[in-house]
């Protein structure tokens, strides 16, 4: 029901939205709970257990029970928190979690049955018999639990992160923060202030309270405007400061569209990094309920939510509102209401010894025994110093007391402090490193001791900044004692209500001590008692007292559950901003990716690059077809593919060979200048790193590459060795992986294809040579490699003039009957010449495995040479590379087995790392790990692939199938 | 978590690769016995406090550096490089 | 008190007021045949097997802070026989099948839901690696298939086939694998222990270990010194503290670990997925929850929090594998402190102190491996022998080189 003249929202501007349906009207400025309660729409939800209806219990972003589904085309968010969500024209709404109706829910059942399903119960059954869990229990189960459902269809939205820092952040613009904010802004410090709410003022927005003889209100704005003002301040509202963490970092989460009509101008949300100096945390306080018999039902709300939509929103909750509280604070919620006109049935309060002077009933002493109404309450009954009462009444304001909001001074392990005066935990200094917390977070109730505190807090921050405070006269304003006798729960007959969200009630505290859950910690995973969207911030210290209680301990030494990040829940879709599709992870591409695709071939993912599969030409109806062709190139005529992925590592310095002599396991202070040789780089447990080839260019100069895959960690691992090991070496290096585009020219005819572009005809230039050569008069460097055993030569050219190579080699190579070829036939023409990529060297292979062991020089230390010398890592019981060949298909990762033996892992040889059709054998050949294989060849081993549904034979041969004297290599 | 890279200033942690202990700065003589080198590459005090731990920078300046902090709290105490230290000029 | 529907429904019908105490509280005695250090899903089961399978009765678990507080309810939950290295593919085949009958074992529903477990991979190479492993699999006995992306269309509509920056090539399912309830194992086995007379003792520190000429005769602790013939060291995160207190280093780096759970929601994903670039894996809590998480940190730390980076990446990384959880809400984020050895495999072993025995390492796989690494820490307690499952996880491997490196990353602790 709105109440004429009170609220700050905007009367002329008016917003239809809908809920379950229905169209409902209310204006800029409301909550969806605002404009439900507006539209006197008690019955908002079913709880998560036993399905009893729900209504509105809070006005902030700890409500438990009015959680909603807003609809978008194609989308739905679950879960939703009515009291946060503004509304907007259009916007479309539900409840959740029901079957059937909301006022009709099926699972009501539940409610039933709830003797039977008390804490843990599902520890204790379903266990036989034992197929039925998964078959029956299990689903049933599960359909019935969860809250709101998630669309099927991907999260499109935009969502966006970015990064902020300050000298001091503000978390929270109730009285506390403002006047931080703006004892902060004056002094010149750069503040951020951010606010969860949409509107800055905090709890000044929901009272009838007078700042400096003027409504609180005016107070606020004049504040506002003049941070607003000022260069150095920044205002985030709704923006909630999600979690705290090292070094001054906190999460933030803003809500940029999600109050609009979906706009795709706007994110959603994004999601803040802020790096602050030092930090205020003026979050507030919550109000708790309180556990009394059936406190549960529709229009049972806190006083403090009864206060804020009377002023905030202008809506009274109830036509006959009940006040039930442990403190004089609820009182000015009375006194509010009625002078608004609302009719308020009776001020209950629990402490015997209460004032009872007020313009309406009171009762001491008072209990809520019993409430009613199914879908909404209508009335109460409860006893008193005086006897017993019934009151009909509509809305029931609760207060059970306040409990400062410490959540994000947890975040870091941070454990609060018990004040026995205001029976609440608050803050622990120096939990969170350069934050402190003032007003009622830090248990300051009064608004005169938040705006106090507020300012000593700023003043302290500022002196860490070496700034100083201005003098400010602080408003005058009410500064009432916080006065309150604790009051955990009611006993009655009927179920009294903990964590509403997941429905916990009292009794399961007090069962869950009785079966041995008694610490804290048992008690809220037996119970799951704080553990629903609300994340406890209403239950857990009512449940604590409980647990305390029934464990005949004090409430400091039962403990206290970690509050841990986020502080509200955050979407994952705003957490994992730029996640979503090929964003995820940078895109490389090489100089010749256009000329590539324009060929039709198909890109795959090399780590971060794309390369090209193969080229496909017409007729080709696998890509086998095409592979086979582009091998053929190679073998028969020339072929050209771009390498330009391989890191390549430019290292110079006197000290250069002594280092590269240290970091392979082969020698290079031999190389002479002008040859490229094949180095084998070993990790420190001297397992193989990486292998590739390194050129010397200079006497002081040396080119290196690494594999595409291991080129930043084998730049890290060079570092690493530089810098502790051989620091004042005159040595320098760096990654030129981008510098250089790089082409091989592979085949018979490779030669005769260089010499058409080069600016003079190759002249001696044998197998492992290296030199300078120009084309069109520019600068390029000639390697005379091969990975595919066939003469070959890599080019090397500056990035700039790639594509253009790379399209006139390959032009070039088509005249002579030749072509590119890509990543597949790269893989044939390796495995037929037995050379290794990572499929072999998997880091758990040693040089030893691969044949390679002579290539740990004796005569010098490495890293890796001594842990490769292990026990372990050496003898014939290592599986060892060797080829295997078969006229049958097979495939990699298959296994391998003696003839006759079981199949099965203790009998198993080796298996399978690389395999390929080879068109120049004409059968099937692979690379294989075997137990003791190279003392093996010869011999037929059985291939078994479950998961092809292969067993065939194979025969251990030679790793170099093709060539292996390599006489093709050197011609 | 920020570190405070002597050459670059205070960076987040985003932008630094985790090595491990100090332990492998202190690579074994080539013919120490095995138990050193164990010690140099597995063998961990795993102090929960104060420890040295090696980090990189590998989205700045490439320094390795050896950081001094707590592992109970995050706290940060010191960060040095490994280049400038004692005996990494050998 | 035996567990049964019945005594649901009679004990409901009379106020669930006759629940007895699922274990009891003593006070720890003098001495003891065995004590075991570290309350956790590890320790319990120890204790479990040690009075079940060996007939020891004198034996203390003795736990610092609250039973089953440490990784054994922290963790994603999921349970998998899914290794490829000798060594360990039996031991975890082992502890499958343990798992399959631990419910009727501990009369205690630890809600053992065999929905399947896929790990989609995003390569040529990664699915030869999948493959391989698949047919190890298969090949101790277990379960492994390879769904090709047809398949996995139909049974997960919802994942980014198409527009992802890792386009999924295929998956390899394990139909036996699944997930748990954590605390409920803990609990389960805590509640078996004690009903065999095991004195499970909390808020109970371990200060020293007593060793008097190469053998341990017993602990110091907060509530006293207790002698002991053997000691079982099966502390976790935590290993290397205890371990120091008899004057060791083991080969173990503490990590933290965050993982992560939603608000509740309906029924969205039945199974266990897993991403293959990056880590990521989710499943479904049966409260509804998606329960998810990453990597470690990567950074040394006992604080059991985590920060920021990770946790972006984390979410990233599901974005970009199954872009319909964007609207879900992270509601919790927590950390574990993961024991991560030099080759990511695990622990078990006497050390060089008589009576001394260690299980540790467990890097990040720890859950699935509660019942096994019981069973096997209490044969070898008991026996002095070493269970030929996990005759592998010796301590001294890391010095001989007979390495179980899955992942191949090598002698970095934070890398497995």
């Amino acid at each position: 029901m709105r109440i004429a003249g009170k609220g700050l929202i905007d009367r002329d501007t008016q917003v239809t939205f809908r809920f379950n349906g229905t169209s409902y009207m209310g204006h800029r400025g409301d909550t969806l709970a605002s404009a439900l309660l507006a539209n006197e729409v008690r019955l908002v939800g079913r709880s998560f257990k036993y399905h009893r209806p729900r209504g509105i219990l809070t006005a902030g972003s700890e409500e438990p029970n009015a959680l909603v589904e807003i609809l978008e085309d194609g989308q739905q968010t679950p879960n939703t928190r009515a009291t946060t969500q503004e509304i907007f024209d259009g916007l479309e709404t539900r409840s959740q979690n029901h079957l059937g109706p909301l006022g009709w829910d099926l699972l009501a059942i539940n409610d039933l049955a709830a003797p039977f399903l008390s804490a843990g119960f599902y520890y204790k059954t379903f266990m036989w018999p034992r197929a039925f869990w998964e078959k029956l229990y299990e689903p049933l189960i599960r359909r019935a639990a969860g809250l709101g459902r998630l669309s099927p269809n991907a999260d499109t939205a935009p969502y966006e992160k970015a990064w902020a820092a300050c000298d001091l952040l503000v978390i929270g613009s109730g009285p506390t923060g403002l006047m931080a904010a703006l004892t902060a802004a004056r002094a010149g410090a750069d503040v951020i202030l951010a606010d969860e709410d949409f509107r800055m003022g905090g709890s000044l927005l929901s009272t009838d309270m007078t700042l400096a003889d003027a409504p609180a209100l005016v107070w606020v704005e004049a504040t506002l405007a003049e941070l607003a003002s000022l260069p150095n301040v920044r205002l985030m509202p709704r923006t909630t400061i999600t979690g705290a963490y090292d070094g001054g970092s906190f999460g933030a989460l803003e809500r940029v569209g999600l109050h609009r009509a979906p706009d795709t101008h706007l994110p959603r949300e994004c999601f803040w990094r802020i790096t602050a100096k030092r930090a205020i945390l003026a979050s507030g306080a919550l109000e708790r309920p309180i556990a009394f018999p059936l406190n549960d039902r529709p229009g049972i709300m806190m006083a403090s939510a009864v206060q804020s939509y009377l002023n905030r929103y202008g809506v009274a909750p109830g036509r006959s509102v009940t006040i039930y509280a442990n403190n004089d604070g609820a009182r000015a919620t009375a006194r509010q209401l009625m002078a608004a006109g609302v009719r308020v049935a009776a001020i209950l309060d629990s402490r015997p010894d209460a004032p009872m002077a007020e313009d309406c009933p009171v009762y001491l002493g008072a209990e809520v025994l019993q409430t009613h109404g199914r879908h909404a309450l209508r009335a109460i009954e409860g006893r008193h110093t005086g006897g017993y009462f019934r009151l009909d009444t509509d809305c029931l304001a609760m207060s059970g007391g306040w409990n400062p909001s410490l959540h994000l001074t947890c975040h870091m392990n941070g454990r609060p402090r018990w004040s026995e005066d205001l029976a609440a935990f608050v803050p622990s200094e120096g939990a969170i490193p350069g934050l402190t917390a003032a007003g009622a977070a830090n248990g300051s109730f009064s608004t005169h001791g938040a705006l106090a505190t507020g300012y000593t807090a700023a003043a302290e921050a500022l002196k860490h900044l070496d700034l100083s405070a201005p003098d400010i006269a602080l408003p005058a304003t009410e500064d009432a004692p916080y006065r309150l006798a604790a009051l955990w729960q009611v006993k009655g007959k009927y179920r009294a209500w903990l964590d509403f969200a997941n429905d916990v009630t009292t009794k399961d505290i007090v069962q869950s001590a009785q079966e041995g859950y008694r610490s804290v910690e048992h008690m809220k995973r037996y119970t799951t008692q704080g553990m629903a969207p609300d994340q406890g911030k209403n239950s857990n210290l009512a449940a604590l007292a409980l647990l305390a209680d029934a464990t005949g301990r004090g409430i400091p030494e039962t403990g206290t559950t970690t509050f841990r990040p986020p502080f509200t829940p955050i979407s994952i879709a705003a957490l994992g901003a730029g996640g979503r599709g090929k964003t995820f992870a940078p895109q490389r591409f090489t100089t010749s990716d256009q000329a590539s695709r324009d060929r039709g071939a198909p890109m795959i993912e090399a780590g971060l690059w794309y390369r090209p599969s193969y080229f496909p030409k017409p007729g080709e109806t696998h890509w086998r077809d095409s592979c086979n062709r582009e091998v053929g190139y190679v073998r028969q005529a020339v072929g050209v593919a771009d390498v330009s992925t391989l890191g390549k590592i430019d290292i110079q310095g006197k000290d250069a060979a002594r280092f590269l002599d240290l970091v392979y396991s082969n020698t290079f202070s031999t190389l002479p200048i002008g040859r490229v040789r094949y180095g084998l780089m070993l990790r420190e447990d001297g397992l193989v790193l990486d292998d590739g080839t390194t050129a010397r260019l200079g006497e002081h100069h040396y080119l290196m590459t690494t594999t595409t895959a291991a080129a930043g960690l084998v730049m890290r691992h060079l570092d690493f060795i530089h810098q502790t090991y051989c620091a004042a070496w005159d040595l320098r290096f760096i990654s030129v992986t981008e510098s250089w585009a790089q082409f091989a020219i592979a085949g018979p005819k490779a030669r005769a294809l260089l010499n058409s572009v080069l600016d003079a005809p190759l002249g001696d230039f044998p197998f492992m040579a290296t030199g300078p050569v120009t084309l069109g008069g520019v600068q390029a460097r000639l390697f005379r490699i091969s990975f595919s055993g066939e003469q070959g030569y890599e080019i090397a050219v500056p990035t700039r003039y790639g594509e253009a190579l790379f399209r006139d080699l390959v032009a070039r190579a088509e005249t002579m009957g030749g072509g590119p070829y890509g990543m597949e036939a790269l893989n044939v023409l390796r495995i037929e010449k037995g050379f290794i990529t990572h499929a072999e060297i998997h880091g758990r292979t040693t040089a030893f495995d691969i044949g390679m062991e002579k290539m740990v020089a004796a005569k010098k230390d490495c890293i890796g040479k001594r842990m490769a010398a292990r026990e372990g890592l050496v003898g014939p019981e290592r599986e060892q590379l060797v080829g295997i060949r078969s006229k049958s298909e097979f495939g990699s990762g298959a296994h391998l087995f003696t003839l006759g033996t079981r199949i099965h892992r203790e009998t198993g040889q080796g298996y399978v790392t690389s395999m390929c059709f080879s068109p120049t054998l004409g059968e099937w050949i692979g690379l294989a790990f075997v137990k003791n294989g190279r003392a093996r060849q010869g011999e037929v081993l059985r291939l078994v692939d479950h998961m092809r549904d292969t067993d065939v034979q194979v025969t251990v041969c030679n790793p170099v199938f093709f060539d292996p004297e390599g006489g093709k290599l050197r011609a | 978590m920020r570190l405070n890279c002597p050459l670059c200033g205070p960076r987040d942690r985003r932008e630094f690769y985790y090595f491990g202990s100090e332990d492998y700065l202190n690579r074994p003589a080539p013919d120490a016995l095995e138990e050193a080198w164990d010690e140099h590459l597995h063998l961990r005090a795993n102090p929960a406090g104060i420890t040295k731990d090696l980090w990189y920078h590998e989205g700045g300046c490439s320094s390795w550096l050896l950081v001094t902090r707590s592992t109970v709290t995050h706290e940060v105490h010191s960060v040095e490089r490994v280049a400038d230290r004692n005996g990494a000029q050998s | 008190m035996r567990y049964s529907g019945l005594k649901v429904i009679t004990q409901g019908l009379f106020g669930n007021k006759g629940w007895k105490p699922a274990w009891r509280d003593p006070e720890p005695k003098a001495e003891y045949d065995a004590v075991i250090i570290g309350g956790g899903g590890h320790g319990l089961s120890t204790a479990y097997y040690l009075a079940k399978n060996h007939g020891l009765r004198n034996i203390a678990v003795l736990e610092k802070g609250y039973l089953g507080g440490g990784n054994v309810g922290r963790n994603t939950t999921i349970v998998r026989a899914n290794y490829f290295l000798p060594g360990n593919s039996e031991f975890y085949s082992h502890s499958l099948k343990l798992w399959e009958k631990l419910e009727t074992e501990l009369n205690y529903n630890v809600m053992h839901s065999q929905r399947g477990q896929v790990v989609l991979f995003h390569s040529d190479g990664q699915r030869d690696a999948a493959v391989r492993r698949a047919n190890a699999i298969v090949n101790q006995g277990d379960d492994a298939e390879i769904l090709d992306v047809p398949t996995l269309k139909e049974r997960f509509p919802f994942l980014d086939y198409e527009q992802t920056r890792f386009p999924i090539y295929g998956g390899m399912n394990q139909a036996r694998a699944g997930t748990a309830r954590h605390d409920a194992v803990a609990w389960g086995y805590a509640r078996g222990a004690d009903q065999m007379g095991v004195d499970l003792i909390q808020n109970c520190e371990v200060t020293g270990i007593d060793i008097e000429g190469g053998r341990v005769v017993g602990v110091q602790t907060t509530r006293g010194a207790i002698k002991a013939k053997k000691v079982g060291m099966v502390a976790a995160g935590r290993s290397g503290q205890v371990a120091a207190m008899a004057g060791m280093r083991l080969p173990v780096e503490s990590h933290i670990m965050q993982a992560y759970v939603t608000e509740g929601l309906k029924p969205c994903i039945d199974t266990v997925i897993s991403f293959g670039m990056g880590h990521f894996y989710i499943s479904q809590s049966d409260k509804g929850g998606l329960i998810f998480g990453g990597d470690i940190d990567f950074y040394a730390s006992y604080a059991a929090r985590g920060n920021l980076p990770m946790l972006e990446h984390v979410m990233e990384a599901g974005m970009t594998l199954m872009p319909m959880i964007g609207r879900a809400k992270v509601l919790r984020t927590w950390g574990g402190i993961m024991d991560m050895t030099p080759d990511g495999s695990p622990i078990i072993d006497k050390t060089h102190i008589e009576g001394l025995f260690v299980d540790a390492g467990w890097n990040y796989g720890g859950f699935k491996a509660t019942p096994a690494s019981g069973w096997c820490m209490a044969h070898l307690m008991a026996t002095g022998q070493t269970h030929e499952v996990a005759a592998k996880f010796r301590l001294d491997r890391f010095r001989t080189g007979h390495l179980l490196d899955e992942e191949g990353t090598g002698s970095q602790h934070n890398l497995h």
